[in-house]
């Protein structure tokens, strides 16, 4: 096999590979139109980064403000709630009986399975039945929906809260709901957290739904937003450096979830894959 | 009190059905009890699955359901586009419609070849990595880790973006540096176009990937691999003979879910579309998708395209299912 200096090596490749991209990024934010378009990437003679924030937060009347607020309450209070609905189903679907559950369960990975996109305009017909569309509700509703944080959420359950706690907690006379609440749910912890993630990236990644739904400027997602801003960009290439530099603040949330809450997802995947 | 309780954690078991059994055995007072607690139960688990099922229901089994019809049916905008269109049932006309459009079918063909390049890179690249890191060679395994799954959390628009902006000449320093050595390479050109959003969805999915493998290969038993070690085999070949046969459900695993996701493809392409000719407003099924909803207004049509979407991501994924379950048997 490769000896001990290559894997190294090999290893080594592949992680420039995944971080240079997100090094140019950073550096080009620091870059004004001219420099960026010299592709001068380190040379600091012109650093622009301050300029570039200032402009990106005025541009358009403060626009970006608002996407980084929306996404930030999309992905935020959807991942929360949305996490508690899927893990508290999965629960439900480990610790009880009743009749049509296996089958139940089946229609609930039937929706891990169909592409959500495929649902897309049936879903914006409906809401426009309702006259949702081009509310936050039309975004925030369907992001709740979460398949497999149910099928994650029943993993979990199975794995890290014990009948024998649930029946102790019965014996103290305490009602169900409120054993899910403060025995059960306390143990679901990690678990929970790892469906938080996951949805949380989801919803921060999302762009085909608010796409759809959405027509006013100050509802959109960071993601809808940036993609407007780089095509006005193809026209005006003064723009440019607004789209990076807003790029770049628009990653920086999740990678800072992602390096403080790396025991979660680790667990996580492992959880989800090895079956 | 306890019968009625499925007390056993195992995730797959048949509806519990002891509870009635039992409650019919005793008499009196624990059966009243019993009946009580299973009633109880029965609401919790209402309430616990309750607001689930309700949004599965408004979100996906109602547009799920409205798509089918909605492919049924047309809507005439004559006139000057006021009121409600008129609604004329067409059976399966725009199905026809669909799978007669080249467009359309030309979208199945990018998927088609994206697939055949994406999915060999990365099983093997993801794969590869992960058995380097799980073989102890290598050193800082976590921050190694850490460092590969990053893109993971970079949105897939904003990972369109910077590689947009790195295969643009005149803004790329990889261009320049090529250029520099005498290779013009034109990223976005018709050759190689394709590769190149390949590789923003490699780029984003690569680590996740990895991680998966790392964490099915951990759980390999250590004494099969120290039983392949003391019988003399190399590490390349307990790789090949032991370890990568003992990660094969995962393989499948990834594989079905880059089917599905290329399936899906629509973001990265969208972004390219922009400004690169070659990549149109049809480039996947889902761009198709939209272009037929909201930029000609065919509801009936953008319907039809979606449920045959439909029908083939649940085909190939049933497929692959099967492929790797005949797979086992044979074992």
């Amino acid at each position: 096999m490769v000896g001990r200096p290559a894997a190294n090596v090999i290893v080594l490749i592949a992680a420039l590979y995944t971080l240079l991209p997100v090094l140019w990024l950073l550096l080009a934010a620091t870059k004004n139109t001219t420099a960026l378009f010299g592709s001068k990437l380190f040379s600091f003679g012109q650093f622009s980064l301050w300029h570039n924030l200032a402009a990106l937060f005025s541009q358009d009347g403060g626009v970006y403000g608002h996407w980084y607020l929306n996404s930030l309450l999309y992905a935020v209070l959807g991942a929360g709630l949305g996490s508690l609905i899927s893990v508290s189903a999965g629960y439900a679907f480990d610790k009880y009986a009743f009749r049509g559950k296996e089958k139940a369960f089946g229609l609930v990975l039937v929706g891990v399975m169909v592409p959500q996109t495929v649902l897309a305009l049936p879903l914006y017909l409906v809401a426009s039945s309702v006259h949702l569309v081009n509310t936050f509700w039309a975004v925030f509703v369907p992001v709740l929906f979460n398949p497999f944080g149910v099928y994650l959420g029943r993993v979990f359950a199975a794995g890290y809260v014990p009948g024998e706690v649930l029946e102790a907690s019965r014996m103290d006379g305490a009602g169900e709901i409120r054993t899910f609440l403060r025995v059960a749910l306390p143990m679901l912890g990690p678990g929970f957290v790892t469906v938080f993630l996951f949805q949380l990236t989801a919803i921060w990644n999302n762009f085909f739904l608010p796409m759809v739904m959405l027509s006013n400027q100050n509802l959109y997602p960071l993601s809808l937003g940036l993609f407007t801003w780089n095509s006005q960009a193809t026209v005006t290439p003064d723009d440019y450096p607004l789209v990076v530099t807003g790029s770049l603040l628009a990653v920086v949330p999740l990678i800072a979830a992602f390096v403080l809450l790396q025991r979660f997802w680790r667990s996580g995947i492992t959880a989800g894959s090895v079956k | 009190m306890s019968t009625a309780v499925s007390s056993d954690a195992a995730a797959a078991r048949p509806p519990d059905r002891t509870g009635t059994a039992a409650a019919g055995a005793h008499g009196g007072r624990r059966s009243r009890r019993a009946r009580t607690t299973r009633r109880q139960q029965r609401t919790a688990a209402a309430l616990l699955i309750g607001p689930f099922g309700i949004l599965m229901a408004l979100v996906f089994l109602v547009p799920l359901v409205y798509a089918i019809v909605l492919s049924l049916f047309t809507v005439d905008h004559h006139g000057l586009g006021f009121g409600n269109g008129h609604t004329v049932f067409t059976g399966l006309r725009s199905y026809a419609a669909v799978l007669t459009d080249p467009t359309f079918a030309s979208g199945f063909g990018v998927i088609g070849l994206f697939l055949v390049i994406e999915v060999p890179v990365l099983v093997i690249v993801s794969l590869g990595l992960a058995l380097l890191l799980d073989s102890g060679m290598v050193r800082l395994r976590r921050t190694a880790q850490l460092f590969l799954f990053l893109p993971h959390a970079v949105p897939g628009i904003i990972a369109a973006l910077i590689w947009f902006y790195l295969y643009t000449p005149g803004v790329s320093p990889v261009v320049r540096a090529l250029s520099g050595t005498g290779l013009s390479v034109d990223f976005l050109g018709i050759h190689l176009v394709l590769p190149s959003l390949v590789n923003v969805v490699l780029w984003n999915g690569l680590g996740y990937n990895m991680v998966i493998f790392y964490a099915a290969l951990q759980a390999i038993p250590r004494e099969v691999i120290e039983a392949s070690v003391l019988d003399g085999a190399s590490a390349w070949r307990t790789a090949l003979r032991v370890k990568i046969p003992m990660v094969r459900a995962t393989v499948v695993l990834v594989v079905m879910f880059a089917v599905i996701a290329a399936l899906q493809l629509y973001t990265e392409p969208t972004l390219f579309n922009q400004t690169d000719a070659l990549v149109s407003s049809r480039y996947t099924p889902n761009m198709y998708i939209y272009d037929a909803a909201f930029d000609r207004q065919n509801y009936g049509l953008s319907s039809a395209a979606a449920v045959i979407l439909l029908v083939v991501s649940c085909v190939l994924s049933y497929a692959v299912t099967r492929w790797s379950n005949r797979g086992e048997d044979r074992k």
